[in-house]
């Protein structure tokens, strides 16, 4: 049983290669069993029309010590070995890598799981906003509540 | 002193990213601050940050309007978040 997992966060400008961060998480690795992994992309389409990029906006320090906070509180409800955040911020385009999240553990159940809450968890409580630039001009992104009640499902 | 900063939608609407507020003991609460921000800004601000869906932050932590503030507190007002 491990106690204290690896966490990491990273918010950046560039590009991730998710190959690689999977080798990262894995890094050392013996008792793993199970990896289970997110990433997103920028859709082309909102619903109300093409999306030409986005801004991405974040709340340097909070946004990072959130997303850490996240983390732990996955880390206390289940034996995981290692997790990892990375999360883009600044002008993307769609089809762009946005976010990735990485948890390990010696089984599958706890990957799965951990690795939707994160995501459930990030999309509520993280400081980021989405601002749209398409035909119509600059629209910032309305939260979801399927997003808030996803959340309140753990 | 306080410092207030904005994020997205609401920093855009008041224009400007961040303010320095000198600390008084009868502003001793979020609200009593945001309040105090209305009077002094006018009309646009009482808009802004009379939204009902406004998120607070003291020192990178969310907190409800009658969080005490204290002499040199970051204080935030953001929108809903919207990463992932």
């Amino acid at each position: 049983m491990v106690n204290h997992p690896t966490l990491t966060v990273s918010v950046q400008q560039s590009d991730f290669d998710v190959a690689q961060l999977q080798r990262a998480l894995l890094a050392g690795a013996q008792e793993e069993g199970a990896v289970a992994t997110f990433t997103g992309y920028v859709r082309v389409s909102n619903g109300r029309g093409d999306v030409y990029s986005m801004e991405l906006e974040h709340y340097p320090g909070m946004t990072e010590n959130s997303i850490m906070g996240i983390l732990q509180e996955a880390a206390q409800r289940w034996p995981l070995l290692a997790t990892s955040v990375v999360h883009r911020v600044g002008k993307l385009r769609p089809g762009d890598q946005i976010v990735w999240v990485g948890v390990s553990s010696e089984h599958r159940e706890a990957a799965f799981s951990a690795c939707e809450f994160i995501m459930d968890y990030l999309k509520t409580r993280a400081p980021f906003w989405k601002k749209e630039l398409g035909p119509g001009g600059g629209h910032w992104v309305a939260a979801r509540e399927q997003d808030v009640s996803r959340a309140a499902r753990w | 002193m306080l410092k207030v900063l904005f994020f997205a939608r609401i920093r855009e609407q008041l224009g400007r990213a961040s303010l320095d507020v000198e600390w008084r003991q009868q502003v001793s609460d979020l609200d009593a601050l945001q309040q105090q921000l209305c009077l002094e800004n006018g009309a646009l601000w009482r808009e802004v940050l009379g939204q009902d869906n406004i998120i607070c932050a003291i020192n990178q932590t969310v907190v409800d309007g009658d969080a005490i503030l204290q002499d040199g507190d970051e204080i935030a007002f953001f929108p809903p978040v919207t990463g992932g």
